[in-house]
């Protein structure tokens, strides 16, 4: 008994050490400069497209609703204390320093990372991989890269989009419908949000968050096993591990520069 | 330099995975110029052996020559200008999903060569005229039939003119007609171009008819090699029960397992 347990222990241990080994090569691979140059450009592009572009929709529409609801639990709570002027600032700070690096990098995962796994999984599973390496062609260049690039360029971007749409729904609402002081505003707004204290550190979660999440994402699919069931569970783990690793790793960042 | 008479040279190769041999010194030769079949039983690694050729598996022991250089201890650099001198046809084509059938035997000469776009043009539309494709250049893999997936393949497969072409199961899943396009293409192919291929199948009648040389391989190593004509004439019971498909011989029907009647008798109260 104690020995099956030891070598089952044992053997978690080995996979675990092995897997680890094997998304250490993968990110590696992705951020050695592949040589290809010229050739690199137009994948990074198609990429960009895929992951960052498409993502768009989901990115605007969620930050403007974030955006509106902020705003009217906001006001009814500042509105206790005379203080409704300074919604602009409460809805602002929310956005860039949380909401928005971490919604957004939340529904990145839920559409672009399980994109991406379900992608290279089945180019797995076909046989697409091997045939590029059979083809004298790294994966690794061809495929992992410009996918890694991609989600590392275009997530801080759709977070800095969603915090802007979501200050945009919070004066739709707070403004426009409840009646808040438009110069005021967004002249508190102004006045409170620091570059550096606020949308700097906004913007540097938002990159760790990628990073994270896209190689989550690209290892998942690589590793997958190449069986429908295969490709199914990978696709649900990149989903569940990327958002429990962006909500761990926002703590640590949050305490790290706040406190 | 003088290349042998062999572009593949196996010799003592062992290869496992987790605690199964798949083989077990196993030594084999492809002459140049000719068109090689292995043939076995599924499931006792033809394509990983395939596999290896391409150095995509290594092995645990053993040399594999390609051109007289190691597979097994080139490094990744050299590795890939190998494979630049092969081709593989996988088992599902693998053509690239997003692309169409141009622009998939196209992929391989645009990443490899500079060549303008004109002649890259020319020279797809030689490689699926060669495979009587050349109408579906525009297509995509999904509008393909599975015989016009694999031809595509093929076409891709052959687009750098390579020494060697590795063929993983061409046969699996054509109909009649299609089996008789890609059998003929083989040949025609390994003639016209000069190829050596290697043909990995157990459609047996359709690679003897086109193979020169043969290896038959089960239990872990090569039980049998020769000309078709010679394997014909083959007395070892396990190559006729292979060769004659028969069900049971050498090979069991049965899956090892405790005896029936003792089975059955244990499950009555």
């Amino acid at each position: 008994m104690l020995t099956k347990t030891l070598l089952s222990l044992g053997n978690s241990g080995i996979n675990f050490i092995t897997g680890a080994g094997r998304a250490g090569m993968l990110l590696l691979g992705a951020l050695k400069p592949s040589g290809r140059g010229v050739k690199f450009f137009p994948l990074l592009v198609k990429q960009l497209y895929v992951v960052g572009v498409q993502s768009l929709v989901i990115i605007v529409i969620a930050g403007l609703f974030i955006g509106m609801v902020l705003s009217l639990q906001g006001y009814s709570l500042l509105v206790g204390f005379g203080a409704e002027q300074s919604l602009g600032q409460m809805v602002a700070l929310s956005l860039l320093r949380e909401l928005g690096p971490v919604v957004s990098a939340l529904l990145f995962a839920g559409r672009a990372g399980s994109a991406l796994t379900a992608e290279i999984g089945l180019m797995k599973a076909t046989e697409q991989l091997s045939s590029l390496e059979m083809m004298a062609i790294d994966p690794m260049h061809q495929i992992i890269a410009p996918r890694f690039w991609a989600g590392l360029i275009s997530l801080p971007l759709l977070s800095a989009i969603f915090s802007a749409f979501g200050i945009l729904g919070g004066h739709l609402v707070g403004v426009d419908w409840l009646g808040v002081d438009t110069g005021a505003f967004w002249a508190i707004m102004q006045a409170s949000v620091d570059w550096n204290q606020d949308i700097a550190t906004g913007l540097l979660k938002s990159m760790v968050f990628a990073v994270v999440i896209t190689w989550i994402a690209l290892h998942k699919g690589y590793d997958a096993v190449p069986t429908s069931e295969g490709i199914s569970k990978a696709t649900t783990s990149t989903v569940v591990t990327a958002s429990l690793a962006v909500l761990g790793l926002d703590f640590i960042l949050t305490a790290l520069m706040f406190s | 330099m003088n290349l042998s008479d062999n572009i593949i040279e196996i010799s003592d190769l062992s290869f496992k995975r987790e605690d199964r041999i798949i083989y077990n010194d196993i030594n084999l030769k492809v002459p140049r110029g000719k068109v090689t079949a292995i043939m076995g039983p599924s499931g006792i690694g033809k394509t990983t052996l395939l596999r290896l050729i391409g150095g995509q598996l290594l092995p645990n022991s053993g040399k594999i020559l390609f051109n007289d250089e190691n597979i097994v201890t080139a490094s990744r650099k050299s590795l890939f200008k190998m494979r630049r001198k092969m081709g593989m046809l996988f088992q599902s084509g693998a053509l690239f999903t997003e692309m169409s059938v141009f622009d998939n035997v196209a992929f391989p000469i645009r990443e490899h060569t500079k060549l303008p776009e004109s002649i890259i043009n020319k020279v797809v539309l030689m490689k699926l005229e060669a495979v009587g494709l050349r109408g579906a250049a525009q297509l995509f893999p999904a509008e393909l039939s599975g015989g016009m997936a694999r031809r595509a393949a093929l076409a891709r497969s052959i687009a750098l003119d390579p020494e060697l072409i590795m063929y993983d199961e061409p046969f699996a899943g054509q109909d009649p007609i299609s089996m008789a396009v890609i059998v003929r293409l083989i040949r025609e192919l390994n003639d016209a171009l000069g190829l050596t291929s290697i043909v990995v199948s157990h459609d047996v009648e359709e690679v003897l008819s086109i193979a020169d040389y043969v290896y038959i391989i089960a239990n872990q190593t090569v039980i049998a090699q020769g000309t078709p004509q010679q394997l014909r004439q083959e007395k070892s019971e396990q190559v006729i029960q292979f060769m004659e498909g028969r069900p049971d011989g050498p090979v069991p029907f049965h899956f090892p397992h405790q005896d029936y009647k003792k089975e059955m008798c244990n499950n009555v109260d």
